[in-house]
């Protein structure tokens, strides 16, 4: 893996996006090429989105030819409810750029047939030719996407129960009412994720220092789903500072160069 | 790019780096989405329709404002809609395409007190109607007497008084000839018998308002009890405020209305018909009642001298008008966008709250607030474009430009 260790959340979110920015120019995405990206919502990528907006608007970056898959969306909320992921991808990101709407992919929390929809994505995402470049978080329990601790390192696409780690950390987003948060997702599975080609994880703040730690000095485990991304050719995993607190020095060291 | 929309095929136009008024608040960074005369909700159009823009209009930072409303405005441009002429049909469509460019997109021509004939003759003549291209919309006739207090008559001619004593509501319809496009109604709640009058008009979603009246505050009470909902020109042609007897303006600070509705009420703020302390205190008094009128009379636009309103000849001076002779304001030759800004220098208000007294609120009055008055989404694409200092710059209606202001500022 590549670590890449950022001063603040500010240069890891710019580096970031600088990153995929790259990518995607020289990628040269066209007519029936398209770039395929995958996503992530959260507070996390806030920053990153914030500067690809910035490139787009500078006349940098075009999304005119690149298509995006989300990595979740929750069970039973309204499509246009404030928190749902469809809203955040829409405020935050495909507002204020110009990507085709028939590529950008977000899996439907109110599809009839739940499982059919996760099925479904999976085969878009195989009509698109595969994932170019996954952009992913981290969970303070270490999970990828909404692969909770326990999910199989080999899943799909699928319905999943959320942990309540996961429950208590979205509070914040639902007036702190426990009752209002979903207890239900849809998700990429860990092993949906480890068939892209290129996978970039941003992790930032003292509060995901742990996982960090476990998802990359500690073995490949499904506790810690985001460490069987040691097992795939190309991850970089970008955090500032903060986020190092509980590795080793010489991990550090060793990464700083 | 390619556009798949699955509900209509008509042009989706999005204006682009505005500060858009919606929910209380200029907010910047979101675009007014368009399509088939109606404000669309963009994040629909990208999700269920998968559709995009097919036109995107920079508006160079100006503020997008709901078009104004006015719902008091007895004439302009020579033309009077009291007076019963040949050419009264092109006279309302000449004041409806002139105050386009004062930012009005939607108004009601209002009567004086008259002559049964004239409302016989004229009242068929105005039909509630779109607006567009050739000119605002009519939302509605506001009848401004007779059944008002000859104490309080101010402008209105004392030989055109009546009560409706003997018949009531017959004696109303009679006097008038149709209600089919009527809106609003002024009349004194002291008046026997108004209360069945002000319950029938109600009934037809007529809005009922008080002034040029006498009434102390619980006739006026007992008024809105009835259905009264509006206050005309607030201050003028009633009993001024008493500490033992409020009056009328009572009305703003009553714990009598019944639960659920507002009062509103009409503020002519040219900087004539009412003291700028005065306005203050209406406003922090009652700020979501306040619906801001021009009381505009066929002088307005042209030049000072003598012009008609109704009846009576009225003289011109400036921004006075008064009854040739006297010193009795008679309406105003206000502008609605000179009203708003006048309305903000007075009481310091926010950029947002002037512009929601000469539109969201007077929406909200006539119970329209649903497509008119609003930016909301699938509202009426009634809209202003204004610069900082609150001059409209454009105005569009069902998203159509309807008028622009030239580069060389006429």
């Amino acid at each position: 893996m590549r670590l890449v260790i950022l001063e603040d959340y500010d240069q890891a979110s710019e580096w970031a996006a600088k990153y995929i920015c790259n990518r995607i120019i020289q990628f040269k995405p066209s007519q029936g090429r398209y770039f395929t990206l995958g996503l992530p919502t959260g507070n996390t990528p806030l920053g990153c989105y914030r500067k690809l907006i910035e490139y787009h608007r500078n006349g940098d970056l075009s999304f005119k030819y690149v298509k995006t898959f989300n990595m979740d969306e929750y069970v039973g909320l309204p499509r246009n409810h404030p928190e749902s992921y469809h809203s955040y991808m829409w405020n935050n990101f495909f507002k204020h750029i110009d990507i085709d709407p028939n590529n950008a992919h977000i899996l439907d929390g109110n599809a009839p047939d739940l499982q059919a929809e996760c099925d479904a994505f999976e085969k878009k995402i195989e009509a698109a030719g595969g994932i170019d470049l996954f952009v992913g978080g981290i969970g303070p329990d270490g999970h990828i996407a909404f692969n909770e601790p326990g999910s199989s390192l080999s899943s799909r696409t699928r319905l999943k129960t959320l942990a309540m780690d996961t429950i208590l950390a979205n509070a914040k987003y639902f007036d702190g009412d426990l009752s209002k948060v979903p207890t239900m997702a849809l998700t990429v599975g860990v092993g949906t994720v480890m068939d892209a080609r290129e996978v970039m994880i941003l992790i930032t703040g003292a509060h995901k220092a742990f996982a960090l730690y476990k998802a990359i000095e500690e073995g490949v485990n499904h506790m810690w789903t985001v460490s069987a991304f040691q097992q795939h050719p190309r991850t970089i995993f970008v955090c500032d500072e903060d986020a190092t607190l509980e590795l080793r020095v010489k991990t550090v060291k060793y990464f700083k160069g | 790019m390619p556009s798949n929309k699955s509900v209509s095929d008509a042009p989706i136009v999005q204006f682009t780096n505005c500060r858009i008024l919606r929910s209380h608040q200029l907010q910047r960074g979101e675009d007014l989405w368009v399509r088939e005369g109606k404000i669309l909700n963009p994040e629909k159009l990208f999700f269920d329709e998968k559709g995009s823009a097919d036109i995107q209009l920079d508006c160079k930072d100006s503020i997008i404002a709901p078009g104004f409303i006015d719902v008091q405005i007895n004439g302009g441009f020579g033309v009077d809609f009291s007076l019963a002429t040949d050419d009264f049909k092109s006279g309302i469509d000449l004041v409806s395409q002139k105050i386009l460019s004062h930012g009005v997109t939607s108004f009601c021509p209002t009567l004086v007190t008259s002559p049964p004939s004239v409302y016989h003759q004229v009242l068929p003549q105005i039909s509630i109607r779109n607006g567009g291209a050739h000119g605002a919309g009519i939302l509605g006739a506001h009848l401004e007497g007779p059944f008002i207090s000859k104490e309080k008559k101010g402008a209105h001619p004392e030989h055109c008084l009546r009560t409706f004593e003997a018949g009531a509501f017959q004696d109303l319809l009679a006097t008038y000839g149709s209600l089919d496009c009527v809106q609003i109604v002024t009349l004194a709640p002291e008046m026997k018998r108004s209360s069945e009058v002000i319950r029938e008009l109600t009934k037809r979603g007529i809005c009922v308002s008080l002034g040029h009246s006498v009434a102390n505050l619980s006739q006026a009470e007992e008024a809105v009890q009835h259905g009264a909902t509006f206050i005309t020109h607030l201050f003028n042609a009633m009993l001024p405020f008493h500490h033992r007897d409020p009056g009328i303006v009572g009305l703003l600070t009553s714990d009598k209305i019944p639960a659920g509705r507002r009062v509103f009420y009409g503020m002519i703020s040219d900087g004539i018909h009412t003291n700028p302390a005065a306005l203050r205190i209406a406003h922090r008094a009652h700020p979501k009642g306040l619906v801001l009128v021009t009381d505009a009379i066929a002088g307005m636009g042209l030049a000072p001298g003598r012009h008609t309103l109704g009846q009576q000849v009225v003289e011109i001076d400036g921004l006075n008008t008064y009854i040739a002779g006297t010193k009795t304001l008679s309406g105003s030759v206000a502008t609605m966008d000179t009203c708003v800004r006048h309305f903000q220098e007075a009481t310091g208000c926010s950029v947002e709250t002037a512009l929601e007294t000469a539109s969201l609120h007077p929406a909200q009055l006539l119970g329209i607030e649903h497509k008119k008055g609003t930016l909301n989404y699938d509202s009426d694409a009634d809209f202003l474009m204004l610069n900082d200092s609150l001059y409209v710059q454009a105005t569009y209606i069902a998203g159509e430009e309807v008028w622009r202001q030239d580069a060389l500022g006429m």
